[in-house]
């Protein structure tokens, strides 16, 4: 077992589907010879050969629509897209097209696609480097949107992802793909979709959260733990469906919940959390569900990054405020 | 720069072509962009007594036409041409098609159909394209091409059941590779390129058609296509229907392109122009395209020239936006006519055979029509039940729940 970052966790677990199913094709921009910009696809092309690592035309609504074509003659495309900003224009085909080719022809065609795409603030990075569009995506019937927040995950994850018979949007930490190491096993098994992981088992507090954030979450736990408080973080995983259940259990046993994103608040995937322990975990709550999240605004540059991006402190201080709650 | 002029001319003109209606050629191409230009070139003169001109490429479109507006023979004949019995059986298909669109139109009219798209006047672009494809090729369609559809085994009860609300028509029973109708413009464009790489990576002998209209031209999909499926030499026929009109926008404000079959030539691929109201020449350029294609030789854009005789759909009125005459114009070049009296005149066809044909064609799309008439209305559950391969669980409680409030008595919420 080897320690490993995100992005060579990434890289393990698409060497091992291209190895395993010769129908699995990878495509997008510089993902051949440069092996991404990320390098997520490093090694591939050497491997497998330019007819299934595949670097396209610059047109990323052309690697969403082409894999379309490729999935419902059968093949199993992974796209990346460089940045999820630049993954707004594939919204069309992914909306119109992805979500809805077995709906649209009650099963006759599908699409067992994966679009892979870096997201999330803190890289310092240009415009259009820093978004977070996964309630976008969310709200797309008809496929999967998936973030994961550690190697490990990430190689399970991804696994599943690909594996899975209907499009699933694979959104990846940009902030956490050389962050830290983590043993991963390259056993070639998937971790389950639709279901949230439990990363911390505590009593006192339910932290629900995903992507980059959870990464912040857990070291706010460690130092509640430190003052006592023992707070259960569960990381989401798949942010569509949402295994509501774990969440709503988690929080039956603590009472207490407080969402952490680095989206912006409205129409998030925490308001989504929210509304749903209001209707049907209401009665369990002892404070009222608070959300940490970036304020509803643009991006900012470099320099005000860190101020547009939730911290350890405004967890913290939303924690408090839910403990201190009558 | 007068041969330039001229060339525009004919281009402008759908009723009198040539058979290299346009031409466009990168030297000649040079004259008009000067005289635009007119002073900066005079002021570089000053500068500069010698201008080298370079040309770096050279094209032209080639226009196709076999029989013109009376089913009078113009060009020699494509060989698969002199086999009348080939001949009859694509017109047959043509009115068969016209017969089908006619039906749909009036269930329509009469509230028993939906929204409905006609293909009135492009019946030969149909026949052409559906009688050249292979079983085991994919067509990728618009709303406008159940012409293709039907010969490519698509009953026209499955079509009636689409339009009449029902995705079970998307689930035809042949062929089952090809798309459903793509309503949204130009996007099936790159949903061809993948098919077509597809086809190319598996090495298989198969070919991706992909139709789309004039309007569809401009869209960001159709050059990104274009251009992929050229970048990798693809197994793939892109044929644009160029009726003329994207509901009420006309060709030309569409593009100041002389041709929409020059669109080929910035993707480094074949581009050509036929007259689609001619089913020989739309027949001819799709086999031609499709062999090549089949044999590696990439991709082909094929411009099929027509005119939109319908409405845009059923939701339309065409009156409101084109004169009346241009339509009664338009109606003098339409496709069946021709090859009815190219066929009449070398004796393949009678008026006996006319009679037998129109009943058989009223009494199959009768028929289709019923069975679509008596298809019980789709249950409630569909809406859930090919969404994912298996419902999420979490996904199992709305779809209780839809089940619940529907109508015990089997009707749907119109009902």
């Amino acid at each position: 077992m080897a320690q490993i970052t995100l992005v060579e966790a990434v890289n393990l677990a698409l060497m091992r589907a291209m190895a395993e199913d010769p129908d699995v094709v990878v495509l997008g921009e510089d993902v051949g010879r440069d092996g991404g910009v990320f390098r997520a696809t490093l090694g591939l092309l050497d491997k497998f050969g330019p007819e299934r690592v595949i670097d396209t035309p610059l047109a990323e609504n052309l690697i969403a629509g082409m894999a379309i074509g490729m999935a419902a003659e059968g093949l199993k495309p992974v796209c990346e897209i460089q940045f999820s900003g630049f993954a707004y224009t594939t919204l069309d085909q992914i909306l119109n097209h992805a979500g809805r080719m077995r709906h649209r022809t009650q099963g006759r065609l599908s699409c067992p696609m994966v679009l892979r795409t870096p997201c999330g603030a803190g890289i310092h990075p240009p415009e259009h480097h820093s978004e977070s569009p996964d309630a976008m995506f969310a709200h797309i019937p008809g496929i999967r949107v998936v973030y994961a927040s550690s190697p490990k995950r990430a190689y399970g994850l991804l696994l599943a992802a690909i594996r899975d018979p209907d499009p699933v949007i694979f959104l990846e930490p940009t902030r956490l793909y050389r962050l830290f190491k983590e043993d991963v096993a390259d056993s070639g098994d998937a971790l389950a979709l639709d279901a949230c992981y439990t990363l911390r088992e505590g009593t006192d507090i339910t932290l629900v959260t995903w992507g980059a954030m959870v990464h912040e979450t857990l070291q706010v736990a460690d130092e509640l733990a430190e003052q006592g408080v023992v707070a259960e973080v569960i990381d989401v995983a798949t942010l569509k469906p949402i295994d509501f259940d774990t969440i709503l259990a988690s929080v039956a046993k603590t009472g207490r919940c407080v969402i952490v994103t680095e989206a912006p608040r409205h129409c998030s995937i925490a308001s989504e959390i929210a509304a749903t322990l209001a209707e049907q975990g209401l009665l369990t709550l002892l404070a009222p569900v608070q959300r940490v999240t970036a304020p509803d605004v643009v991006v900012p540059l470099a320099r005000l990054e860190y101020h547009y991006l939730p911290g350890k402190q405004q967890i913290a201080a939303a924690v408090r405020k839910t403990l201190e709650f009558a | 720069m007068a041969g330039v002029e001229q060339r525009a001319e004919i281009a402008d003109d759908i009723v009198e072509r040539k058979h290299i209606a346009q031409s466009l050629n990168g030297k000649q191409a040079h004259g008009p962009a000067r005289e635009r230009a007119g002073g900066f070139e005079a002021k570089m003169a000053k500068h500069s007594t010698h201008t080298i001109v370079t040309i770096a490429a050279t094209f032209q479109i080639e226009y196709q036409q076999f029989l013109d507006p009376h089913g009078k023979v113009v060009s020699p004949l494509p060989a698969f041409a002199n086999d009348k019995a080939a001949l009859v059986s694509l017109y047959k298909a043509m009115v068969l098609m016209r017969t089908y669109d006619a039906k749909a139109i009036a269930l329509q009219r009469t509230g028993q159909l939906g929204t409905f798209s006609s293909m009135l006047g492009k019946e030969a672009i149909e026949a052409g394209i559906g009688a050249a494809m292979a079983k085991d090729d994919v067509f990728l369609c618009t709303y406008r091409e159940n012409g293709v559809q039907i010969l490519r085994g698509v009953t026209m009860h499955e079509l009636f059941v689409y339009w009449g609300g029902d995705e079970r028509g998307s689930n035809f029973a042949v062929p089952r590779r090809d798309f459903p109708m793509c309503i949204t413009i130009a996007s099936q464009c790159l949903h061809a390129v993948g098919v077509a790489y597809a086809m190319k990576l598996r090495k298989e002998p198969r070919v991706a058609v992909c139709a789309l209209g004039d309007g569809g031209t401009s869209k960001g999909d159709f050059y990104e296509g274009l251009n992929a499926a050229g970048a990798w030499q693809l197994p793939v026929v892109f044929v644009i229907t160029n009726n003329q009109w994207a509901i009420s926008v006309p060709r030309k404000a569409q593009t100041s392109a002389q041709t929409l079959a020059q669109k080929a030539i910035a993707a480094g691929i074949a581009g050509v122009q036929v007259d689609g109201n001619d089913v020989i020449a739309v027949h001819h350029a799709m086999r031609e395209a499709l062999t090549k294609a089949r044999a590696g030789g990439g991709p082909t854009l094929l411009e099929a020239v027509s005119y939109r005789l319908a409405d845009h759909t059923t939701a339309d009125d065409a009156s409101r936006y084109r004169p009346p005459e241009e339509v009664a114009e338009a109606w003098k070049r339409e496709p069946i006519l021709r090859l009815r009296n190219y066929l009449s005149e070398t004796g393949a066809w009678s008026k006996a055979q006319e009679e037998e044909l129109l009943k058989s064609c009223n009494e199959q799309v009768q028929a289709a029509a019923q069975a679509y008439l008596d298809t019980p209305a789709p249950p409630v559950e569909q809406m859930f039940d090919h969404l994912y391969a298996t419902l999420p669980a979490a996904y199992a409680p709305q779809r209780a729940a839809a089940l619940a409030s529907s109508r015990s008595d089997g009707t749907d919420h119109a009902g």
